[in-house]
């Protein structure tokens, strides 16, 4: 009983892990996607923001700076992102597709000539990483039954990101709907002449939250790097990206909704982990492609019909252009 | 209360200096898009306090020069004094600083914001929406009370009707402590209840001291609220008068460059056998609600049906039902004996192969490819038919001997076949669909909107158009928002209203009161009660 007790606590402790970077990456999207900016280069700028990270973590061995270059890196690739989507009313998903295959590329290309590892970065001591956090009297609270457990092995001993992670998603609900800014970006997502002729301009309003998004993205990839793992591999984010936009669909473009999502996604992710090689009785060993597989197929068989239908911004994808 | 005795101050301020500079001056305005030029050498004088109209037909210029006005572009010349002060206006941000505030012919509104949100929006007072939210809250109460425009600041403004929702973006101007206020096209959604409304609201502001600027095409408003008008034809001011000196004849003429009759109706009757009949439609919606309820109608050879309401009642799905385009989920519709029901299937090809034309209520949408050339669409939807077709490919011959025919017919201009259809006024792509489905002779014509969007000369021949039609023997079954239309042209006028006909009136009895009333379900006559008692 309590073996099964831990092993879904250590369970839901992986899907906390390994959701941060989708929470990340999906409060990121919700900035942009709000704001009327589809957002599917999630996946590019989180994984050229790993790699800066590592790159710089590897060379400089401070997690701080390589945090600070990640998003650097991420928030110039928002800016290109809205250069071509607002100032020159390009194409949200062509845009978006182009920087996801610039940044495949660039990483590996820039990986080989600075450290020739075959796209990879060295690996990085304790000193260069964010490490986990222990809370207080962890170890002692673990002889605790349940709670002493949950509080051991579920909620302490987590990268401190992951606590910003979990935190930001209060911080953006509050933007996004207790501040200026926050009705702003809603009201332009929603109707961009609305805005223009309240005397706001609109470019700058998206512009500020495509680049926020980026500073999300920059944090999500430094996870990735230097917190979860000890180095950059190649195309390690392996599609989170679109997990994240997923969750943020799946929630709706709300925070608190997208939370959960990305917390579910992280779950099956978890639970696919768990299974390997594990025989489930009556039906024998799952193949793990199969839960991977579960977030899309869910995605696509949930938003078809059974919660609803999920409304995006009326304005989304549609550029901006001043009527006559 | 601020706001209110502000302008109050600045009204008695301009009376005690005796020669109170006008509250607009626009001198030499010029502005071009490419080749055309929208506005030349335009001249305004708006005195303060007073309500101005401009009128001119679709494309004169009025839009241009109001959104220069209000720092949507930035005239190529001239110059703007805001109550004798010179003033650059380059954003709505400039505009709204000056005092102007607009309220535009598409609302500029949030749909899912409540209304505090969407008056307070651009206008917050400080980066936490906690200490606008009340101080706007007291001030819409305010504004609301001075001025009797009553909203409920928390409804969300999608859930409520169009009259309201203008509300909304007169209290936004308001808010913004707007000395002068530009209507663009304020009445082209309204009931003519609501419209009188409006109008009464806007005379308390001039009481009040607001300037008001009326942009409108329709005469009978200039008549009725402004004191002074100006007229733009072709991006010029051709004249400025005083309502009081005027009339709707002298204008119409001034807009259009000619004299122009308005269209009367002959009050033969020509009737003959019922072509169209409609017996207990009904159409669900997507969520299962209903588009369109228990819909009983008929339409005789010879006769125009006039479908009155306010647009969004279920006018759209009653046009799109009717020729092909939606199916039904109840009742049945006869057309020459040919029945169908909500199981079969039918298309608009098959309405088209029954003779039924369709001349559709938004001619960018299903009227029209607007990149093909002329010629394109006007074989459009017919381009099967064997006098178009030389084995698998086009008679480009035919083709182009009946498109310059029907050009020159219907007055298309420019009438070069190859043209874009883009590149045309409203008006005449409206007259290329009308050619295109009246020429084919049909039997029953469903028409939508036939003149929305188009100018003045234009409405002229469409309704001639349509008159024509009608002696011929055709069944027209025409929705239109326009009450004037409706009146005009209609032998009986049907009024729908969330979806039901609610009543139903004969053409000659029918007027604008009344109807409105009925529009907005309203009036309780004896003919509705049956009706309405059905469903």
């Amino acid at each position: 009983m309590s073996d099964l007790f831990l092993m879904i606590i250590l369970t839901f402790d992986a899907a906390l892990r390994v959701s941060t970077p989708l929470i990340l990456c999906a409060m990121a999207g919700l900035f942009s996607e709000r704001s009327g900016i589809i957002d599917i280069s999630l996946e590019g700028k989180m994984l050229m923001g790993a790699f800066i990270a590592a790159a710089v973590a590897a060379v400089t061995g401070s997690a701080w700076l390589a945090l600070m270059a990640a998003i650097v890196a991420t928030m110039l690739m928002s800016a290109l992102h809205g250069f071509a989507c607002i100032t020159h009313r390009g194409n949200h998903v062509v845009s978006g597709v182009a920087i996801n295959i610039m940044a495949s590329g660039l990483t590996i290309a820039l990986g080989h000539a600075w450290f020739k590892r075959g796209g990879q970065t060295p690996s990085l001591l304790a000193d260069a990483r964010f490490m986990p956090m222990e809370f207080p009297f962890a170890e002692q609270a673990g002889n605790i039954p349940i709670i002493g457990t949950i509080y051991k092995e579920l909620l302490s001993g987590h990268n401190g990101i992951v606590y910003v992670a979990l935190g930001l998603v209060g911080l953006v609900w509050w933007i996004i709907y207790r501040t200026r800014f926050g009705l702003r970006v809603r009201a332009v997502g929603e109707n961009p002449q609305a805005v223009d002729t309240a005397g706001i301009s609109v470019s700058w309003l998206r512009y500020r939250a495509v680049l926020l998004g980026g500073v999300l993205t920059g944090i999500a990839g430094t996870y990735l790097a230097i917190a979860q793992n000890a180095g950059f591999v190649r195309e390690m984010t392996a599609g989170q990206g679109y997990i994240a936009l997923a969750a943020l669909i799946f929630g709706k473009w709300r925070p608190l909704p997208a939370l959960g999502a990305c917390l579910m996604f992280g779950l099956l992710d978890a639970v696919a982990i768990r299974l390997q090689g594990v025989e489930v009785p009556m039906i024998g060993e799952v193949p793990v492609q199969f839960i991977q597989a579960l977030p899309y197929v869910l995605t696509v068989v949930l938003l078809a019909g059974f919660i609803g239908k999920a409304t995006p911004p009326r304005a989304i994808g549609v550029p901006y252009v001043k009527e006559r | 209360m601020n706001h209110s005795s502000q302008i109050v101050e600045s009204a008695e301020q301009t009376v005690a200096e005796m020669s109170p500079p006008p509250a607009i001056e626009l001198r030499n305005i010029n502005k071009s898009f490419g080749a055309v030029q929208a506005n030349r050498n335009v001249d305004l004088i708006v005195q303060a306090g007073t309500i101005h109209g401009i009128v001119g037909e679709n494309g004169a210029g009025k839009s241009t020069l109001m959104s220069i006005l209000y720092g949507f572009y930035e005239a190529d010349e001239g110059s703007i004094q805001i109550n004798g002060k010179p003033a650059r206006i380059n954003s709505s941000q400039a505009a709204i600083a000056a005092g102007i505030g607009m309220v535009h012919q598409h609302f500029m509104l949030v749909a899912n914001f409540s209304v505090l949100e969407n008056v307070m929006m651009g206008a917050e007072k400080g980066f936490l929406l906690k200490n606008s939210i009340g101080q706007a809250r007291r001030k819409l109460r305010e504004l609301s009370e001075n001025y009797s425009l009553h909203v409920d600041p928390d409804a969300l403004t999608d859930d409520l009707p169009v009259g309201q929702q203008q509300r909304v973006e007169i209290l936004k101007a308001l808010f913004r402590s707007a000395g002068i206020l530009i209507l663009d096209e304020p009445t082209g959604v309204l009931t003519p209840q609501e419209t009188e409304q409006l109008f009464k609201i806007l005379s308390s502001l001039r009481d009040e001291g607001v300037t008001i600027i009326l942009i409108t095409h329709k005469l009978r408003e200039i008549m009725a609220i402004t004191d002074n008008v100006s007229v733009m034809r072709d991006g010029e001011m051709v004249a400025h008068c005083q309502t009081a000196e005027t009339s709707t004849a002298e204008l119409a003429e001034l807009m259009v460059g000619r004299k122009v009759s308005a269209a009367t109706r002959s009050r033969e009757q020509f009737l003959g056998d019922i072509r169209l009949k409609v017996e207990n439609l009904s159409v669900a919606g997507s969520l299962g609600n209903k588009l369109l309820d228990d819909i009983n109608l008929e339409v005789r050879s010879g006769e125009i049906v006039g479908i009155a309401g306010v647009s969004g009642n279920g006018q759209s799905e009653l046009l799109e039902v009717l020729s092909g385009i939606r199916p039904l989920s109840q009742g049945q519709i006869t057309i020459n004996g040919q029945q169908f029901k909500a199981e079969d299937s039918y298309n608009a090809a098959d309405m088209r192969e029954l003779k039924v034309a369709h001349v559709p209520e938004d001619r960018h949408r299903t009227g029209m490819v607007t990149a093909m050339s002329a010629w394109e669409s006007l074989i459009l939807g017919y381009h099967h038919d064997s006098r178009y077709n030389k084995g698998i490919l086009f008679d480009q011959a035919a083709i182009h001997e009946e498109a310059e025919r029907l050009i020159k017919e219907f007055d298309v201009r420019p009438g070069d076949p190859e043209i874009k259809s883009a590149n045309m006024s409203g008006g005449n792509q409206q007259k290329l669909i009308l050619a295109r489905e009246i020429d084919k002779s049909p039997e029953v014509l469903i028409v939508g909107q036939p003149t929305r969007g188009v100018d003045i000369g234009a409405i002229e021949f469409i309704h001639g158009q349509l008159n024509q039609l009608r002696q011929r023997g055709c069944a027209i079954l025409m929705v239109s928002v326009e009450l004037d239309e409706v009146l005009a042209l209609s032998d009986r006028i049907l009024v729908i209203f969330d979806g039901r006909i609610v009543a139903e009136v004969n053409g000659n009895e029918a007027d604008t009161m009344t109807l409105g009333l009925m529009m907005a379900n309203a009036h309780e006559p004896r003919s509705s009660q049956n009706l309405k008692g059905d469903a």
